[in-house]
C-alpha cells in the first residue's frame, strides 16, 4: 500500500524539493516586497509597518530622482547592449576560423567575465583616476587630451559602459561562436558558386542565420545589464551628484541607506514589472522571427 | 528576476532565523543572572558567561583583540568577536535589531551617523546609570565633545572609543620655498591655495572630498569657523548668510584650485591624490593621517605637515567628534557583564594601550601622559590636542535619516560647483533637511 501511494505521487515526491526551493526562495520573496510596498516602514522595531495604500507609487513616480534614475538606467542599458552586441559578433567571427593557439585566445577572452566585479570595479577607479590613472596616461601618449572619466557627469555613464563591455562583450562571443558552429554549410557553397564576397555572405548568409541566436544573446546581457549594481557601486556609488545612480542603485540608496522600506519595496516592484515587460516583449519578437523564417 | 530585491529578503529571511535560534540560547541562560549580585566579591565573577562582540574592521578592533585573554582571564568570561566591513555591519546590526535579537551584547557603532536611529528604535541600552556604578572608572576623564557625540536625547548612549577632528594637511617644503607661513585663518589658506596652485606643472593648491555625502562631514568645519551650524532648535539652518559663505569657500577652493576629478572623491582618492605629492593643502580627519607619513603609500612622507584648522568668522571650530562608540544592546540577556566588558575595554589602561597602537582615545589623562601618544607623529599631537580644546560634537545633521540629511545637503556644494545658484541650492536642500527633522519630531 505504502509502496503504491510513493508510486502513485512520484512525480510530486521528486518534484518537491525544487517546488519547496523556488516557493521559498523566489515566490516568497516577491510576494513579501509586493507587500512591503504598500506600507511605510523604517525598520523601526517601535514603529510597525503603517499600511499606506499606493502611497509610495504615487511618490516614486512624482520624485524627479526615480526618473532621473530610469533615464540613467536606459541610457547605460542601451549603449551596452549595442556595444557588447556588435562587438560580441565581431569577435566570434573572428574567432570562429582555424588558427594557432585559438584555444588560449578563447580562454583569454574569458578572463573578464570570471573575475569578481567588485575588485574589478576598484581597479578600474585607479584605471579611471584623472590625474594618476593608466587612461589617461595612454591618452596623453597618443596626444589626446585627457578626460575625466568617472568624475564627470557626462562621460561617467559611457566610462562605466566600457567596463561593462569589456567583462560581458566575450559572454555574447561565446553564444554567437556556439551558434555559429551550427549552421549549415551548403548556403556558404552556393553563394561561393554565385561569387558572393566575404561581407554578402556575411549579411546575407551568417546574420540571418544567427538571428535567433543574437537574440537570445541579447535577451540574456538586456536582463544583466538592466539590473548591474556592483560595478557602479563600487566606482561611483551612483555620483557624482547622482549621475550614475539607475534605477538599482536608487533601491539600494532608499533601502539601506534612507532605510524607507516600503518606497525601495516600490521601485523594485516597479522595476521588476519592466524587466518582465521587456523580457515578453523579446521573446514575442523573437518568435515572430523564427515564425517568418 | 531582480538579484538585488531576492537577496534582500534572503537576507532578512536568513537573519530572522539566525537571530531565532540565537536568541533562544541567550535567553536559556538567563537564570544565571540572579548569581550576579552575590558572585562579585568573588575572583571570577563571570565564570562561564558568554558574551559576544561586534565589532568593525577597524584598528581598534585588531587592537583589542589580542588583550581579550587579558579580560577572559581577569572574569572568566568568553569573549566571542565578530567583525564587518564599515557598511555591511550597519546593515548586519539593523537588520538584528529589527528582528529584536538579543545578540551581540556589545556592538562597535559610529555615534553621529547611526546613534540616533538604534537608540530612538531603542536598540541600544542607556548607560548613564552604569558609569556612575563604580568611581574608578573615571567617567569625567572622557572629553566633553566626544561623550556630546554619544549622547541622544540627553541620554548616554555609548562609550567613545575613537574619536577625530578635521585638521589641516599642507606641504612643508612648498610652504617653505613659497615664504608662506602656516595659514591660520580661512582668508591666509585662500591666499595661500591661490599662490601655490599651478595646473600646468600638475600642482593643484586645495584637495578635500568631492562626493555629495562624504563631503558633508568634512564641510562641517567650514560652517562652524563661519559661526554656522546644520540644525539649530530644530531649525535647520544650511541656508544662512554665515551657512553659504561656508558652502561657497569649500566648493570654490575644490573648483577653481582643486585636482581633476574632485567630484568624485571621499577620502582615499583625496588623500591618495595628496600623498601622491600632486597638492599642497588638504582637510580632513586626522585619523587618517597615516595614509600621508607612511613611506609605503605616500611619496612625500617627510614633507607633511599638520595644522589645526584654519578660523573664519567664529574662530577655528573644527568637529570634535566621536567617530566610533561601544554600545550595549538594550535587549542583551547579560547586561552586567556587558557593561563589565565595555568598562574593560575604555579604562585607563586599555584606551593607552589602544591609543598606543595609533588609535585616538577620548579619555584625557591618555593625552597627556607622554606614553599615551607615542602612537602619533610629534608633531601632530599639538594639534590634536589643541582641537580638542574647542571644537563641535557633530560633524553632520544629527537625525534619524542621516543619509537622506547628507545627500540634501551636499547637493549645495555640487550645485555651487556646477555654476549653479548657491542661494536657491541653500534654499533648497534647507527645506529637505526641514522635512527631515519634522519627520524625525513626528516619532
Amino acid at each position: 500500500m505504502a509502496t503504491n501511494w510513493f508510486d502513485r505521487n512520484l512525480k510530486w515526491i521528486y518534484t518537491l524539493p525544487a517546488v519547496l526551493f523556488v516557493l521559498l526562495m523566489m515566490v516568497f520573496p516577491i510576494v513579501y516586497t509586493v507587500r512591503i510596498s504598500f506600507f511605510e516602514w523604517s525598520m523601526s522595531a517601535t514603529t510597525p509597518p503603517k499600511w499606506v495604500g499606493l502611497a509610495n507609487y504615487i511618490a516614486l513616480l512624482k520624485d524627479a530622482r526615480f526618473w532621473h534614475a530610469v533615464n540613467a538606467t536606459f541610457y547605460f542599458t542601451v549603449l551596452a547592449l549595442v556595444l557588447e552586441t556588435v562587438l560580441g559578433v565581431a569577435i566570434a567571427m573572428l574567432l570562429y576560423r582555424e588558427f594557432r593557439g585559438k584555444n588560449i585566445v578563447k580562454t583569454l577572452f574569458l578572463l573578464p567575465m570570471v573575475a569578481t566585479p567588485v575588485a574589478m570595479g576598484l581597479v578600474w577607479l585607479l584605471i579611471y583616476e584623472p590625474s594618476i590613472g593608466v587612461a589617461n596616461m595612454m591618452l596623453k601618449s597618443l596626444g589626446f587630451k585627457p578626460l575625466l572619466w568617472l568624475a564627470s557627469q557626462s562621460q561617467v555613464i559611457p566610462s562605466l559602459v566600457i567596463v561593462d563591455v569589456w567583462e560581458w562583450t566575450p559572454m555574447i562571443a561565446l553564444i554567437v561562436m556556439a551558434g555559429l558552429s551550427t549552421l549549415p554549410s551548403d548556403p556558404y557553397e552556393a553563394a561561393d558558386v554565385d561569387g558572393a564576397t566575404l561581407w554578402q555572405k556575411f549579411t546575407h548568409i551568417t546574420l540571418p542565420l544567427l538571428r535567433p541566436t543574437i537574440i537570445v544573446a541579447v535577451m540574456l546581457r538586456l536582463i544583466d545589464v538592466l539590473k548591474t549594481f556592483d560595478i557602479i557601486y563600487s566606482t561611483t556609488q551612483g555620483g557624482p551628484n547622482l549621475a550614475s545612480e539607475t534605477l538599482n542603485l536608487y533601491g539600494y540608496v532608499l533601502g539601506f541607506q534612507y532605510f524607507k522600506l516600503g518606497m525601495a519595496s516600490a521601485l523594485l516592484v516597479l522595476f521588476f514589472i519592466l524587466v518582465m515587460g521587456l523580457t515578453l516583449a523579446l521573446i514575442f519578437v523573437r518568435k515572430r522571427l523564427e515564425a517568418s523564417m | 528576476m531582480n538579484a538585488s530585491m531576492k537577496r534582500m529578503a534572503g537576507i532578512g529571511l536568513t537573519a530572522v532565523m539566525a537571530t531565532g535560534l540565537l536568541a533562544g540560547c541567550a535567553t536559556s541562560k538567563t537564570p544565571e543572572a540572579g548569581q550576579q549580585g552575590q558572585g562579585q566579591a568573588a575572583a571570577k565573577p563571570f565564570e562561564g558567561k558568554k558574551l559576544t562582540l561586534v565589532t568593525a574592521n577597524h584598528p581598534w578592533g585588531e587592537a583589542i583583540k589580542p588583550l581579550l585573554p587579558q579580560f577572559e582571564e581577569k572574569t572568566g568570561m568568553k569573549v566571542e568577536v565578530q567583525s564587518f566591513f564599515e557598511d555591511q555591519l550597519t546593515q548586519k546590526l539593523t537588520v538584528q535589531f529589527t528582528t529584536g535579537a538579543a545578540t551581540p551584547d556589545v556592538f562597535m557603532y559610529r555615534p553621529l551617523q547611526e546613534g540616533q536611529l538604534f537608540f530612538k528604535n531603542g536598540w541600544v541600552e542607556p548607560l548613564d546609570d552604569y558609569t556612575k556604578k563604580d568611581a574608578s572608572y573615571d567617567f569625567a576623564d572622557f572629553s566633553k565633545s566626544a561623550v556630546g557625540s554619544t549622547t541622544v536625547g540627553g541620554k548616554l548612549a555609548g562609550i567613545p572609543i575613537i574619536t577625530e577632528q578635521e585638521i589641516l594637511y599642507y606641504r612643508k617644503d612648498l610652504l617653505q620655498q613659497a615664504g608662506i607661513a602656516v595659514p591660520k585663518t580661512m582668508d591666509e589658506l585662500v591666499a595661500a591655495v591661490k599662490k601655490l596652485h599651478d595646473p600646468g606643472k600638475e600642482m593643484y593648491g586645495f584637495v578635500a572630498r568631492g562626493q555629495r555625502s562624504p563631503l558633508v562631514t568634512q564641510v562641517s568645519s567650514f560652517l562652524y569657523s563661519e559661526g554656522a551650524d546644520f540644525i539649530q532648535n530644530d531649525k535647520a539652518t544650511v541656508n544662512t548668510p554665515e551657512a553659504i559663505k561656508a558652502f561657497s569657500t569649500y566648493a570654490d577652493l575644490l573648483k577653481n584650485y582643486g585636482p581633476p576629478g574632485v567630484l568624485n572623491m571621499s577620502w582615499p582618492q583625496a588623500i591618495g591624490i595628496f600623498a601622491q605629492g600632486k597638492v599642497a593643502f588638504y582637510t580632513d580627519a586626522n585619523s587618517i593621517y597615516q595614509n600621508a607619513t607612511d613611506p609605503a603609500k605616500s611619496t612625500i612622507a617627510d614633507k607633511v605637515g599638520f595644522a589645526v584648522f584654519p578660523g573664519g568668522k567664529a574662530g577655528s571650530k573644527p568637529y570634535n567628534i566621536t567617530s566610533w562608540g561601544l554600545a550595549m544592546n538594550a535587549k542583551s540577556a547579560n547586561k552586567d557583564a556587558a557593561w563589565e566588558f565595555i568598562k574593560w575595554a575604555t579604562s585607563k589602561d586599555i584606551v593607552l594601550a589602544t591609543q598606543q597602537k595609533g588609535n585616538p582615545g577620548a579619555r584625557l589623562s591618555v593625552w597627556d601622559k607622554p606614553e599615551g601618544v607615542t602612537g602619533f607623529p610629534a608633531d601632530l599631537v599639538p594639534v590634536i590636542k589643541e582641537s580638542q580644546k574647542g571644537g563641535v560634537d557633530h560633524d553632520r545633521p544629527t537625525v534619524i535619516s542621516v543619509g537622506e540629511a547628507r545627500d540634501a545637503v551636499g547637493a549645495i556644494v555640487l550645485k555651487a560647483m556646477n555654476g549653479e545658484d548657491i542661494k536657491a541650492a541653500a534654499d533648497t536642500a534647507n527645506k529637505e533637511l526641514q522635512a527631515i527633522i519634522d519627520k524625525d519630531k513626528g516619532k
